[in-house]
């Protein structure tokens, strides 16, 4: 190991910690000098995050970490090995690449190698802010404080977490191409549950800019939905009409976009196959209202406009008016189907209605007002079907008003199934629909009213 | 012991926490060497060898933490970023309520531990390793109607070095290697499609031999067939039925139903807007009064299983972990901590006539993240009687007999879970007469252990485990082993999750 300065660290860092352009470039240059494989590309990660916690009204732990991680992959005749390193100094640049093609020799031919791609042209992706690169720790304790003060005044209890990420990702290869994206993200959520711990109410965003966040409403509503649980009551489990706010559709809606493999659906072992063979491409699968898309140029929910190989990405549309528009191929799959290579999706958008929730709520007779959903995971691929359980925040409509807190319940469903059952849809937003509170892959998704919501069991979990 | 110069440098860290206002520092250096292959069918899809290294320093000022890491590791970047930890705890301190507290601690001045890893999966032939992989896969491709399967390898070593303001320093060596396969049955008319994975083998704290002893070639025939039955299985009717469940199964239900609720953070509400809190709570209620389940359930917490995911020497503040027990004749008797949370429970501790210590539960998954309470290996003991896997499907009647983790779903306080698994076996008068399939079965905690009325003896323990073990803000990855018998649960409830699309 080494404990030598970087010689050729980079020097122009941009604010947040992240390589600029410039430097990402000569530095994918001098990694690349150092190739004798037959192809060689060469992908940097930049990243800076900071990040918050807090419990019991107080911030409990933090964290400010910067790393720069390397991956060389290297081509020898047909013959493919990666590898890579934090280190940037010339011995350790020049070792990764020499283990890049080690292991390249030591490989079977790939008989689904693709060429390295010539330059591209990229979609321009605004997804950075210099305000939200430069947020420091008083910063996001400020953010904290508007939640933690509010609570401890009112006798509740806070917990949550800020999350602010500048990242620079580029990509060049031996074939001259070279791409480089940088983006800010921040996420803030909360819980806070009342001192008996009977109630418990959730409230989370996400944002490219640190200014997008909320902490007072979010603190606000958080609190709102802790009083309003507590006491809650059982309800038989089984079929109900819901009422999912946007963070929940978020939780559910992202899964039938992460499951969109083309190559899965040609082999029959996907929602996405079609019975017999081939895919559902043109297929109706969902209700008409519903059109799901990737656009990278979403102004607040954008995506990296590249993959990780410098495939342009484009706007994809997934479902349009309920039809299977488009699937995700990658080029050796797209090679092999002779369609043109679509990115597997890098954010999401769900297109809203015009639906207020409260107008949703009046319209239900007897439903389910669901805050987020928790611990989903995969049950049947065949139907995309998952299990998991609502949270923070479950109440009982009943006559168009709700009317009380129910305890949590337990599903199983698919989000297929939500959207053929289809009531009404919301206004779209942004929301943080990782489980984790990370930032994740932006979502923008509206409130959705569906009937026949499938609840299996019942929670004593507050 | 471990390279000088890094030994220099964590030293470096927390004389600068020091120096910067800190009443407590420590600083890890983690190098972190990585190798993944994965292949399907009759391709390699990737080989990768990865190394990451960096320096994290954890300070505590005026009884509020920071953190910071780089990964620069020179002396000038540790000091600054051990400066940075102090500037960024003094940013927190406006915040704060009730100042952090640490358990005492023996420090170690010259630690060194190594996982018992006989063969350093970094010494084996990559040539080798990718003809194993293609060897068993052909193997699996043997059986018709099995057209799809994949295979892979991971490997980990990590050096970590430690120090700390109490005057520990550690160097610790850590190996970690799981072979894996999934063989895929499809039914292109019929719209279906099975998989099974390879869950017989678990994730272990071993070096190569791990892969050696699993004998993918050998075994990959019988887990691509068992894909090929799982198409031709019988859908399950729904009801309650007794549940013989395997350890390459049960490891995961107690891994969510006891390990995860019995964690101090969690019971305490630290861990409110993620993993969640704890039924198990709060622990002046429940600590030698909750009953768990029935008196022959004991479970026990330990670091030092030979070749478990959890064994180290030191945790990640430095202290030597000991075994204890969780649930003692089935009652809750203790909980997981780190030096900050062992105070809270200083009255029980005292009442039982024992030091308020750390159990050493203290972890992060790298050099760039913060530690903090992470479960140990965490072990249902088998039981006093020599009874083993097909002893418990004899003794009973009608019922299933669960092998292998599958699906795998808990709320935030621990009481409704819903597991599937591998391959559900029906049993009827004391015998397996086929085999299910859409099986999961729900489970509230208490009832369920509570139901448990048979276990296997000692000759029938295994442990079981994950790399992927979820917790924390931003989420970090645990590796923990689970050791335990077959157990026999009574009249649990059992769902069909088959729909049509």
């Amino acid at each position: 190991m080494t404990t030598r300065a970087d010689a050729h660290a980079p020097r122009g860092l941009l604010a947040g910690g992240v390589l600029a352009r410039g430097d990402a470039e000569s530095l994918v240059k001098r990694i690349l000098g150092f190739s004798h494989a037959d192809a060689c590309r060469v992908s940097l990660g930049s990243r800076s995050r900071g990040n918050t916690r807090f419990a019991v009204n107080q911030v409990s732990t933090a964290g400010d970490t910067e790393d720069l991680s390397v991956v060389v992959r290297a081509v020898v005749g047909k013959k493919v090995g990666t590898a890579t390193t934090n280190r940037l100094d010339d011995d350790a640049l020049r070792r990764v690449v020499e283990t890049a093609e080690r292991i390249a020799k030591l490989q079977p031919d790939d008989p689904e190698l693709m060429p390295e791609l010539a330059p591209q042209s990229y979609l321009d992706v605004e997804a950075w802010d210099d305000a939200t690169a430069a947020a420091d720790p008083a910063a996001r304790a400020a953010l904290v404080a508007a939640v933690t003060e509010r609570a401890r005044r009112q006798g509740l209890v806070s917990t949550g977490y800020v999350e602010v990420e500048s990242q620079a990702t580029a990509i060049g290869n031996s074939a001259g191409l070279f791409a480089y994206h940088r983006a800010t993200d921040v996420a803030m959520t909360t819980t806070v549950r009342t001192s008996d711990g009977a109630g418990s109410g959730w409230a989370g965003g996400a944002a490219r800019r640190i200014a997008g966040l909320d902490a007072d409403a979010l603190g606000e509503r958080a609190i709102d939905k802790a009083r309003r649980s507590a006491r809650a009551v059982a309800i038989e489990p089984g079929r109900y009409t819901v009422v999912l706010e946007p963070t929940a559709v978020g939780n559910l809606v992202q899964l039938m976009a992460f499951a969109t493999g083309a190559r899965n659906a040609d082999e029959g072992r996907s929602f996405f196959s079609k019975p017999g063979g081939g895919t559902k491409i043109g297929m109706k699968v969902v209700d008409e209202r519903v059109t799901l898309t990737s656009d990278p140029q979403h102004a607040e929910a954008p995506g990296s406009p590249f993959d990780g190989d410098g495939q342009p990405t484009r706007k994809v549309t997934w479902i349009g008016e309920g039809v299977v528009r488009d699937l995700a191929y990658d080029r050796y799959w797209a090679s092999r189907k002779n369609v043109a290579p679509v990115v597997q999706p890098r954010c999401l958008q769900m297109q809203g209605g015009t639906q207020s929730l409260d107008e949703m709520i009046a319209s239900t007779e007897r439903g389910i007002l669901v805050t987020r959903f928790w611990y989903i995971r995969p049950v049947d691929q065949r139907t995309i079907l998952y299990t998991g359980l609502t949270r923070d925040g479950t109440f009982l409509i009943e006559k168009g008003k709700v009317t009380r807190a129910v305890k949590n319940l337990r599903f199983n469903e698919s989000p297929v199934f939500l959207l053929n059952n289809l009531e009404a849809l919301g206004r779209a937003a942004r929301v943080s629909a990782s489980e984790s509170g990370s930032t994740g892959v932006p979502v923008v998704v509206p409130a959705v009213k569906a009937r026949d919501f499938n609840f299996t069991s019942l929670s004593d979990a507050v | 012991m471990g390279d000088p110069a890094i030994r220099a440098l964590v030293q470096q860290a927390v004389d600068a926490a020091k120096s910067g206002g800190a009443s407590y520092a420590d600083a890890r250096i983690s190098q972190n060497r990585v190798r993944t292959l994965s292949t399907r069918e009759r391709r390699v899809q990737g080989v990768v060898d990865s190394e990451t290294m960096g320096c994290g320093v954890r300070v505590l000022v005026d009884g509020t933490w920071g953190f910071a890491a780089t990964r620069e590791l020179t002396g000038d970047a540790v000091a600054r970023c051990a400066r940075q930890a102090v500037a960024q705890a003094k940013a927190n301190r406006r915040t704060q309520v009730v100042p952090v507290r640490l358990a005492p601690v023996t420090p170690v001045a010259n630690g060194a531990w190594r996982s018992p890893a006989r063969i350093d999966p970094f010494d084996v032939a990559i040539e080798d390793q990718v003809a194993l992989l293609l060897a068993a896969n052909a193997a699996a491709l043997g059986v018709k109607g099995v057209p799809f399967v994949t295979s892979a390898m991971f490997f980990l070593r990590e050096e970590k070095t430690f120090a700390s303001s109490d005057g520990s320093l550690t160097v610790q060596t850590i190996y970690r290697s799981q072979p894996s396969m999934t063989c895929t049955a499809v039914d292109v008319a019929a719209g279906d499609f099975q998989s099974r994975q390879s869950t017989d083998v678990q994730p272990m704290g071993k070096g190569y031999e791990h892969v050696l002893d699993a004998k993918l070639v050998e075994h990959a025939p019988r887990w691509a067939d068992e894909a090929l039955q799982k198409l031709k299985a019988k859908p399950v009717e729904p009801g309650r039925y007794d549940l013989v469940l395997h350890p390459t199964h049960l490891w995961l239900t107690i891994h969510e139903s006891i390990a995860h609720p019995t964690e101090l953070d969690r019971a305490l509400g630290y861990e409110a807007n993620y993993a969640g809190t704890s039924f198990v709570s709060p622990p002046e209620k429940v600590l030698g009064t909750l009953r768990y389940g029935p008196a022959t359930m004991n479970v026990r917490a330990d670091r030092d299983q030979p070749g478990s995911l959890g064994a180290v020497g030191w945790d990640d503040e430095g202290v030597a972990p000991e075994p204890y027990d969780i649930i003692k004749d089935g009652v809750v008797v203790d909980y997981q901590t780190t030096r900050e949370q062992a105070p809270a429970l200083d009255w029980w501790y005292r009442t039982r006539g024992q030091d308020v210590r750390s159990h050493g539960n203290s972890y992060a998954q790298s050099w760039a993240d913060v530690q903090f309470q992470r479960m140990p290996n965490v072990s249902l003991l088998p039981g006093a009687k020599d009874l083993g896997w097909d002893d418990l499907i004899a003794a009973t009647d009608r019922g299933i007999a669960i092998v292998g983790d599958g699906s795998f779903s808990i709320d935030q306080q621990r009481y409704n879970a819903q597991f599937g698994g591998q391959l559900y076996h029906e049993i009827k008068g004391g015998k397996i007469v086929g085999l299910l399939k859409d099986v999961a079965y729900q489970m509230r905690t208490p009832e369920f252990w509570g139901a448990m009325d048979m276990l296997g003896g000692a000759k029938s323990y295994q442990l079981g485990g994950a790399f992927s073990d979820g917790k924390g803000q931003p989420a970090q990855s645990n590796a923990v082993s689970h050791g335990c018998p077959p157990t026999r649960h009574r009249q649990i409830a059992v769902i069909n999750t088959g729909r049509k699309a």
